[in-house]
């Protein structure tokens, strides 16, 4: 992630920096929503890195074309959709609440539940396969017994 | 001379780990008292023989033998001393005999303290041990070989990448191993058990120490490494959701519920199999992290393993231990019997929503790690898990525990009843409360992340104050009675509520960090002032210099308050000419309140790119790491967790729990 990143730009020789003073946008409220967006997008030469805090060349171009987008009056999604369009779904750090990532985003939740299920037996019985539950002649029977 | 030695002794222990597999496992099924002797002493030859090689390998790097591949190409001269030594693990082929080293340590450990230990079971305990050490050994030997010669030895080396060049990163690695490897102690013991078919009291008192252990230095691992990345990255980030990062971070969260479980089945003969289950996974996720790492085969930070043939063998070791051990499971886990029954209202009853919260979180940080490798796999479609999706995902189990902890923690095992357990934690929560309405009010309205962060934090610190001075019954008897109450209480109580106490600052850190930290960027002139949320920070000079094995360019900050100077930052750029890289060291002044934090960057113009942060109560997640992990060497230190005093326990006053 941020190694490859600062190695790939140790060879590429001209260190550029996370978000540079002059990329900032004037406009207090089109900045924050700047780097809102910036968090969910990647830098595609690095690992698991935001463009925000990434010091890749790529990076920077996204941020700059972010914010022109931003400028430009686009809302979020519509600046997201835009991005994602030309990079992939790859640019995104958080993958799309779409049929094929069904199974990442219920993981959690089915897991839950199921766990949860197990749990309540489990509970219930007194964990593990427990030991054989007296037959209620038995317990009688036992009952009889503690009597004498 | 001292690497063919080295070598040697590698080999040595290969054959030593083949011996301590077979035998102890025999004796155990032909009931021959002979061969399951022979486990212990095999044992400490496996240690002392890799142990050896250890030395030879850090002898290689120290001196700085070219002629060794490894030491050539990731060591220089130059280099500072401690980096030399660090640079034994700061490779692949290092790292892995650091990792058999550590394995066979915990092997010798059992041999030599584990003299309370049934014979049979100590003998099946090591075999497997063994077992895992002679997988490693093998790896080691035919794929990873450290002692490998250059016909034509370099002038000097290559160095160490900069960025290992660090006291965090340089015992980041040992104390991750430490606890990777140390669930390869409930591992074997689980297998164990699977063999003999029986879990009792005593069994779960011989695990937990190690749970124990491998988990205490996990935390500290993991806090070495997230401690670092804030310092040395430039911007102050402390958690990235890495793939390398959740390697370590699954391990953590069972070892977190198995710790817990194993207290079921010590007190109460319960929740067993689920038990040994944790014990099996525990590892299985270390083997899983291993195998992360070293493969590559999930790029990341740790690119320094990127070799295939390396991931198929590990991958291979990960599906024997993992399927062997499953399915010695499925066969065996019947044969565990509980005998202990529990009511819906009690401590089991927390315990098992705690390991359901915490193993569910582990399987969606599993989930989320794996799922670019499965979508690419199955669909083709390239695409990225990052932080977004882990903070979104994985939050809201931390919230659960969070809520539930304090009053699980004081639920009485058996049945309880919530409204009598809940009484001494009113307090608690109408503090945490009125905290959480405090916070919101002053900073008129707003994200609501700090109030409930802030506000949960509370409640588990307090739930954690509450609970020892309920066990103390403090206001209800005279101080003194109370404070010798408090005195005779176990280590292993004070180390929950020490441990659970951790738990919350660390909460707390984090909420605070990421609710109100402000930052300031800009292209500073040198005497250049501004303010940042009530500091004045002043850009003094920018000077170069020169340390051992690198050039760097350091400025200096000056921050006031009411003029007042309050710290004074070097933040520096540094290069390291051998592997032509940059890197940056942010200045950084740590209080109890706030860090102040400035990282500086290129000249622009006349002017210098300077980074300001002001992290409010950044400082409290490790020192909540730091209490999480002081709570579990309590609780280690408690006298019934010594080896061996399980058989002893009888007629020693038991304190209830």
């Amino acid at each position: 992630m941020i190694r490859v990143c600062i190695i790939l730009i140790a060879l590429m020789a001209l260190p550029v920096q996370a978000v540079e003073p002059d990329e900032i946008l004037s406009d207090v409220a089109q900045e924050a929503r700047a780097r809102e967006i910036s968090k969910n997008l990647r830098c595609l030469i690095c690992r698991n890195e935001n463009i925000d805090s990434s010091n890749a060349g790529i990076a920077k171009d996204l941020r700059i074309l972010v914010r022109e987008r931003i400028v430009a009056g686009d809302s979020n999604e519509q600046v997201i959709d835009f991005v994602v369009d030309r990079y992939g779904e790859y640019v995104l750090l958080q993958p799309r609440r779409s049929w094929g990532n069904l199974l990442l985003w219920l993981a959690g939740p089915l897991m839950l539940l199921f766990g949860g299920y197990i749990g309540l037996r489990t509970i219930k019985t007194g964990g593990d396969a427990p030991a054989q539950d007296l037959t209620p002649e038995e317990q009688q029977r036992l009952k009889d017994l503690m009597r004498d | 001379m001292i690497a063919e030695l080295g070598h040697m002794a590698v080999i040595l222990a290969f054959v030593v780990a083949f011996v301590q597999a077979i035998l102890p496992m025999w004796g155990g099924m032909t009931g021959d008292a002979r061969l399951m002797h022979t486990a212990g002493p095999a044992a400490l030859v496996q240690f002392g023989a890799v142990g050896f090689a250890f030395v030879m390998l850090t002898i290689a790097f120290v001196t700085s033998d070219f002629s060794v591949k490894l030491v050539a190409s990731n060591s220089h001269s130059l280099k500072p001393m401690l980096y030399k030594f660090s640079g034994v693990w700061g490779n692949h082929e290092g790292s892995m005999l650091l990792w058999i080293l550590i394995l066979v340590f915990y092997g010798a450990l059992v041999a030599v303290f584990g003299r309370g230990l049934p014979l049979l079971l100590k003998a099946r305990v090591l075999s497997v041990q063994s077992m895992i050490s002679l997988a490693f050994l093998a790896f080691l030997l035919f794929t990873s070989n450290p002692f490998e010669r250059l016909e034509l030895p370099p002038v000097d080396g290559n160095d160490l990448n900069p960025l290992l060049q660090d006291p965090g990163l340089a015992f980041h690695p040992p104390f991750l191993y430490f606890g990777y490897v140390g669930l390869s102690m409930t591992f074997s013991f689980a297998v164990a058990a699977l063999l003999q078919g029986s879990v009792d009291a005593a069994w779960a008192r011989w695990v937990r120490p190690w749970a124990l252990l491998a988990w205490v230095t996990l935390t500290i691992g993991i806090a070495l490494g997230s401690w670092w990345a804030y310092y040395e990255l430039g911007w102050g980030g402390w958690w990235f959701w890495d793939p390398v990062e959740n390697a370590s971070f699954m391990p953590w969260l069972i070892a977190v519920a198995l710790l817990h479980s194993a207290i079921v089945v010590e007190k109460r003969e319960s929740l067993k199999t689920w038990t040994v289950l944790l014990a099996i996974l525990g590892f299985s996720f270390s083997l899983i992290g291993t195998f992360i790492v070293r493969s590559g085969v999930i790029t990341s930070v740790h690119a320094f393993a990127n070799d295939p043939e390396r991931g198929v063998f590990i991958l291979a070791i990960l599906v024997v231990a993992i399927g062997g051990s499953l399915t010695l499971f499925a066969l065996r886990a019947a044969s565990l019997k509980s005998t202990a029954v529990f009511s819906m209202v009690s401590r089991e009853s927390g315990l098992v929503v705690n390991n359901l919260l915490l193993v569910v979180a582990a399987i969606v940080v599993f989930v989320g790690t794996i799922w670019p490798l499965v979508a690419e796999l199955t669909t083709g479609r390239k695409l990225s898990v990052g932080a977004p999706f882990f903070n979104l995902a994985f939050t809201p189990f931390m919230v659960g525990i969070a809520l539930v902890l304090p009053v699980a923690a004081l639920l009485p095992w058996k049945r309880g009843k919530l409204a009598k357990t809940a009484r001494p934690l009113w307090g608690a929560a109408v503090l945490a409360v009125a905290l959480m309405l405090l916070i919101w009010s002053l900073q008129t309205g707003g994200r609501m992340l700090a109030p409930i962060g802030l506000g949960l934090a509370a409640w588990v610190v307090l739930g954690a104050v509450f609970d020892v001075a309920q066990r103390g019954q403090i206001g209800r008897i005279d101080l003194g009675a109370s404070l010798r109450r408090l005195r005779n209480l176990p280590r292993a109580d004070w180390g929950k509520a020490v441990a659970h106490a951790g738990l919350g600052l660390t909460i707390f850190g984090i909420s605070a960090i990421t609710a109100w930290e402000v930052e300031d960027i800009r292209v500073a002139q040198i005497g250049e002032r501004f303010t940042l949320s009530g500091y004045e920070f002043s850009f003094d000079k920018v000077e170069d210099s020169n340390g051992k094995n690198y050039s760097a360019t350091i400025g200096t900050v000056s921050v006031r308050v009411d003029e007042r100077i309050v710290a004074v930052l070097h933040p520096e750029k540094r290069f390291y000419p051998v592997q032509r890289m940059p890197t940056t060291e942010a200045g950084i002044s740590s209080a109890l309140h706030r860090d102040l934090y400035v990282a500086l960057g290129d000249q622009q113009g006349d002017g210098w790119v300077l980074r300001s942060y002001v992290k409010p109560f950044a400082v409290w997640i490790w020192i909540g790491s730091i209490v999480m992990a002081l709570g579990g060497g309590l609780s280690l230190s408690d006298r019934r967790f010594r080896v061996g005093a399980a058989k002893r326990r009888a007629g020693r006053r038991e304190v209830a729990a």
